[in-house]
């Protein structure tokens, strides 16, 4: 009824009065933060997943040991997704006089299809990306099979019964990454050109390829269809599979954001519950004057739910826009350094905004509300007559509730979410805490302090809870944001050292063992110093615990393909020095008892085997078993050679077995390369600086991403103190006119405002450089396993933010107030 | 001119000052062309009905606000002519206020409530001043109180401290005991009146009590805007 009417003509009215546009600035900011941070979250997540995809330049492989069945391909183009087709196979290839074992990967038009191949004109020389693949007559050639060949761009070479020109050098494809299975040096080859070469016949090795891309719901689909027609020999892998590596930086990257989301939820419930209760609060004599004149308090309710109703939707509306536009300008900043455009976003964000505001708005507002309507219409007689104050227990309710609700929504996960509530109240009671306590201390200064800071810091001990929670918003927000830029620092720091002079860049791989000396004498005369041969024994693993691996059952899938794939094993009685022991001991160097294994942290949990269990491998026609003695950390970035299994010495010494080594060359060094693959044609070379290069490429990217969504939660920040200092506007604008009628200048009343806000900022900072100093101990301690050094820049970061942004959003607060005009104090009680 | 009392300084000329503000309905006039002199040591009542314009010309006088014409000096120094800063400048040295609704700074003690016009002056020892001053008026036990802890009687002579503190050459009052009641408004009055005869300070009162308007020893009566009534003349 009337209600509809009132509740919008006083909407109306005081939007034009501009009495709500702080509430609604609060909610789209809160709705705008989340939203660009679930566009841009979404984007970026689509873009490192696509990167990540690189590894398998798409975003699904099926591998198979037969022909890829044309059904597998026409699904695909059904359901609108990209395909290329590829073959790989080992082949003996001839140049001239020489001859080389080479890898021929041979695709179709359309590869790859995420990433790039990159190609150069000659040997050393400038490379560039491909545009096409290699024409029927030509091939591109890997630089170190061309030293082995003795042959350059633009000679021709042989393979099969087929002439080839080389058409260019092979400087990277982007699937090239290291598998111990096929790494012989590559020729990358039309698809059509294969049959010419008469290679592939009935039982020829070749391990056929289906790559697939496209929008990630089709993928889903696509590959659920697809495993119902999975031949035996056939394997689906994604992402998840492609790299140990990657897999960590995007793990790390998507637990950043989605913490960063929840931050700024938080953040923005705190600026809405302010500006909300100033909304109420200013509402409570036109509802004593409505009830003076006979409103029941149902009407109030009603009127005022509405009237909250109004000013979400148009938070919402506003937010939404404002969500959008932010992220996509960020986005197209971004583009360049994402390398092509960023994916579209979801719609799911929008979503999001909506449900953000519409939980949020009445979990925050209904105490103010419930206080609101109990308003006693004396008011209109005695100003002086207030309204019983919701207890605090219900306010602490009704909001944790609303948090709860919302993150659940967004998290999915009970037992989470109870963790993240619990600490989030847990850190935020605790900063509060410290925040009062820093109020009390700097509260005692303003006694030695000129008439401005006192007057400033008077202020801040006058709302002391308001400005706690401002030291708190901003402090939590400052925190993260030093954090992250110190954890960025430490990761590339950390990234930086694995590729300092000494660290590998180069595998040498399937050298046999009487090969050993040789290869020592040609480093040597190349001032190389020697590297350690690791011993690598080819296995399958037959038994867990004398159960058959094919028949068991296990925790996760990935721990099904590991006990049923081909392993590479090795033996040592040391420990590798990039490895860490979490569980049981490593064995002693003079071990000799029964054959004992190492298993990889996660191969164990995958695989569901622990300390005790004994593990059969079957290795050169015989089965060898070994008991687990402990479970191992592998620092995968170390770029030494790693093993998922190292067993003791004596379990595997007297099989069959190759080596491997790692080593460090500089460019002026690669002739060793001519001279090592002549003498030792079996030898292959993998070179790691694409891989390196490409992971470093991934980890910067995510972290300029997280550091960008984390200004967001500086935004939210800003919005908190925005409205704690908006809702205490009209006091501060009372108390300008009065000092200044008391002959205050402006200047000072500006430098009184401003030693407030520094005092706030700098206490944020100082709370942000403990907390991230503590933080960033304990994950340099446990996640990275980093030697934590304290960071004197990081401390100074914090306090001089702190304090500029602090001041500069309260300057941007109060600048209203500080206009007002001294005649004010005689017109306003 | 006229009312120029002998030996007696000329604290505030008023000159043909008038007030015009723009309304929806056109151009509005509070204040028209008013003239009077107050000397040092005088205590003058602004009186007059709601809406006559003593309050507009109460925030003339004390440089406030800015008239439409005319001139007002204040200790020689014609307020018109200054910008905002030196106006407070002005203030700061010459003017101390006492509001019907106290206006203490709710942040500020007591004494730092009346240590702010002593510190704005750059006066040394503020502290001690203001100390003497609220001991002088028997705060002695409320100094380190906060406005809220006070009583409005309490509350309005704290703010009386802080109008006499800085020894002003005139004092403002604006409806001083309005929202007190009548004994202890009485006991606030005679308070001011003693301060402003022991420092011979110049007291400027607007307000609505007859009987307050009569303890001063000038009346000066507004209606609708002009000056109808000066019991100097």
């Amino acid at each position: 009824m009337n209600a509809i009417k009132f509740a919008a003509r006083a909407f109306i009215r005081q939007l034009k009065s501009g009495e709500v546009l702080v509430l609604i600035a609060a909610i789209s900011l809160a709705v705008g933060a989340l939203t660009a941070v679930g566009f841009l979250t979404d984007r970026i997540s689509i873009s490192i997943e696509r990167q990540a995809n690189e590894l398998l330049a798409a975003d699904l492989r099926i591998r198979s040991a037969e022909a890829i069945p044309e059904d597998w391909i026409k699904t695909a183009s059904d359901m609108d997704l990209d395909s290329a087709l590829t073959q790989t196979f080992p082949t003996v290839v001839y140049a001239q006089d020489n001859t080389a074992l080479a890898t021929i990967k041979a695709v179709s038009t359309q590869y790859p299809l995420r990433g790039n191949v990159r190609i150069s004109e000659k040997q050393y020389g400038d490379e560039y990306i491909a545009n096409s693949i290699p024409d029927i007559n030509s091939v591109w050639v890997d630089g170190a099979l061309l030293s082995r060949l003795q042959v350059k761009v633009g000679d021709s070479i042989s393979i099969g019964n087929a002439d080839f020109k080389i058409g260019a050098v092979l400087r990277y494809r982007p699937d090239q990454a290291i598998g111990f299975a096929s790494l012989a040096p590559s020729i990358l080859m039309n698809i059509s050109a294969i049959v010419s070469t008469d290679l592939i016949n009935e039982g020829s090795r070749v391990n056929y390829s289906l790559l697939v891309a496209g929008e990630e719901p089709s993928i889903e689909k696509y590959t659920k269809d697809l495993e119902g027609m999975l031949t035996d020999s056939a394997r689906i892998s994604d992402r998840t599979d492609s790299n140990e590596r990657t897999n960590q930086a995007i793990n790390r990257a998507q637990q950043f954001l989605s913490m960063t989301a929840i931050i700024s939820i938080l953040l923005s419930a705190i600026a809405i519950a302010m500006s909300a209760r100033r909304f109420m609060r200013r509402r409570m004599d036109s509802v004593a004057l409505m009830k003076s004149l006979g409103a029941k308090k149902q009407f109030v309710v009603y009127v005022m739910t509405l009237q909250l109703t109004m000013i979400g939707l148009v938070g919402v509306f506003l937010g939404c826009l404002m969500g959008f536009v932010v992220e996509n300008s960020i986005s197209s900043m971004l583009a360049s350094l994402f390398a092509g455009d960023l994916p579209e976003p979801s719609l799911r964000p929008l979503k999001i905004g909506f449900l953000a505001a519409f939980i949020l708005l009445p979990g925050f507002a209904l105490p103010s509300l419930m206080q609101l309507s109990a308003t006693s219409p004396l008011r209109v007689l005695r100003k002086d007559s207030l309204p019983i104050p919701p207890s605090q227990f219900i306010v602490a309710v009704t909001a944790i509730s609303a948090i709860g609700l919302l993150l659940y929504y967004l998290i999915g996960d009970a037992y989470l979410l109870s963790i993240i509530l619990i600490g989030a109240i847990v850190i935020s009671g605790a900063l509060y805490l410290v925040g009062r306590l820093l109020i009390v201390l700097l509260s005692q200064l303003r006694g030695n302090l000129g008439v401005s800071w006192r007057y400033g810091l008077a202020n801040i001990a006058r709302r002391g809870r308001e400005s706690a929670i401002q030291i708190v918003a901003f402090g939590l927000g400052l925190t993260v944001l030093l954090l992250l830029s110190f954890i960025r620092n430490d990761l590339l720091i950390g990234w930086q050292e694995t590729l300092n002079e000494n660290t590998p860049n180069y595998f040498l791989i399937n050298i046999q063992p009487k090969e050993r000396a040789g290869v020592t004498n040609i480093f040597d005369e190349f001032d190389i110093a020697k590297p350690d041969f690791v011993p690598l024994v080819r296995a399958r693993m037959s038994l867990i615990n004398n159960e058959d691996v094919k028949s068991r059952s296990y925790p996760e899938e990935r721990g099904q393909w590991m006990a049923n794939r081909e392993a590479n094993l090795t033996w040592s009685n040391t420990i590798n020095a990039s490895n860490k022991i979490v569980e049981g001991e490593w064995w002693p160097e003079n071990y000799s008892g029964t054959p004992l294994v190492s298993v990889e942290e996660s191969a164990a949990i995958d695989m569901g085997v622990t300390i005790g269990d004994t593990l059969t491998f079957f290795v050169a026609g015989e089965n060898v078993q070994a008991t687990i003695a402990n479970i191992r950390q592998v620092d995968w970035n170390s770029f030494q050679p790693n093993f998922f299994m190292v067993f003791s010495s004596n379990a595997l010494e007297s099989s069959p077995m190759t080596f491997i080594t790692s080593l460090r060359l500089n460019n002026d060094q690669s002739d060793v390369f001519n001279k090592l693959l002549v003498s030792y044609p079996t030898i292959s070379v993998v070179d790691l600086e694409p891989i390196v290069q490409q992971i470093q490429q991934i980890i910067d990217k995510v972290s300029l991403a997280i550091q960008i969504v984390f200004i967001f939660t500086m935004a939210a920040g800003v919005t908190v103190l925005f409205s704690a200092v908006h809702s205490t506007i009209d006091e501060r604008r009372f108390e300008s006119a009065l000092l200044r009628a008391l002959g205050m200048k402006k200047s000072m009343v500006l430098l009184s405002l401003l030693s407030e806000f520094s005092a706030i900022g700098l206490a944020a900072g100082l709370l942000a450089a403990i907390g991230s100093s503590i933080l960033a101990w304990q994950i340099t301690d446990r996640l990275f396993d980093l030697q934590y050094a304290f960071n004197l820049f990081l401390w100074l970061q914090g306090l001089f933010g702190g304090w500029v942004l602090v001041c500069f959003s309260g300057y941007l607060a109060t600048r209203v107030a500080i206009k007002s005009s001294p005649i004010g104090v005689l017109r306003n009680n | 001119m006229s009312n120029i009392a002998p030996n007696k300084k000329n604290v505030l000329v008023i000159e043909n000052v008038s007030k015009v503000v723009t309304s929806p309905e056109g151009p509005l006039t509070i204040l028209s062309n008013i003239n009077f002199i107050v000397t040092q040591g005088e205590s003058v009542a602004i009186v007059g009905a709601s809406g006559a314009g003593k309050s507009t010309l109460l925030g003339l006088m004390a440089g406030l606000d800015i008239a439409s014409s005319g001139h007002i000096f204040l200790n020689d120094q014609d307020l018109t002519e200054m910008d905002e800063d030196q106006r407070a400048e002005v203030r700061a040295k010459n003017v101390g206020f006492v509001f019907q609704s106290f206006h203490l700074i709710p942040s500020l003690n007591a004494l730092e409530n009346v240590m702010l016009p002593l510190e704005l002056n750059n006066k040394k020892s503020a502290k001690r001043y203001a100390q003497n001053i609220l001991n002088q008026l028997g705060l002695k036990a409320r100094v380190q109180h906060y406005p809220h802890q006070l009583s409005g009687g309490e509350k309005q002579r704290v703010a009386i401290a802080r109008a006499f503190a800085a020894e002003p050459t005139i004092l403002f009052a604006d409806e001083p005991t309005g929202n007190l009641d009548t004994r202890t408004g009485e006991n606030i009055m005679n308070t001011m009146f003693e301060l402003n005869r022991n420092k011979q300070t110049t007291l400027i009162l607007v307000t609505h009590d007859a009987k307050l308007a009569s303890k001063c020893n000038r009346e000066i009566v507004l209606d609708a805007g002009s000056l109808i009534k000066d019991s100097n003349t």
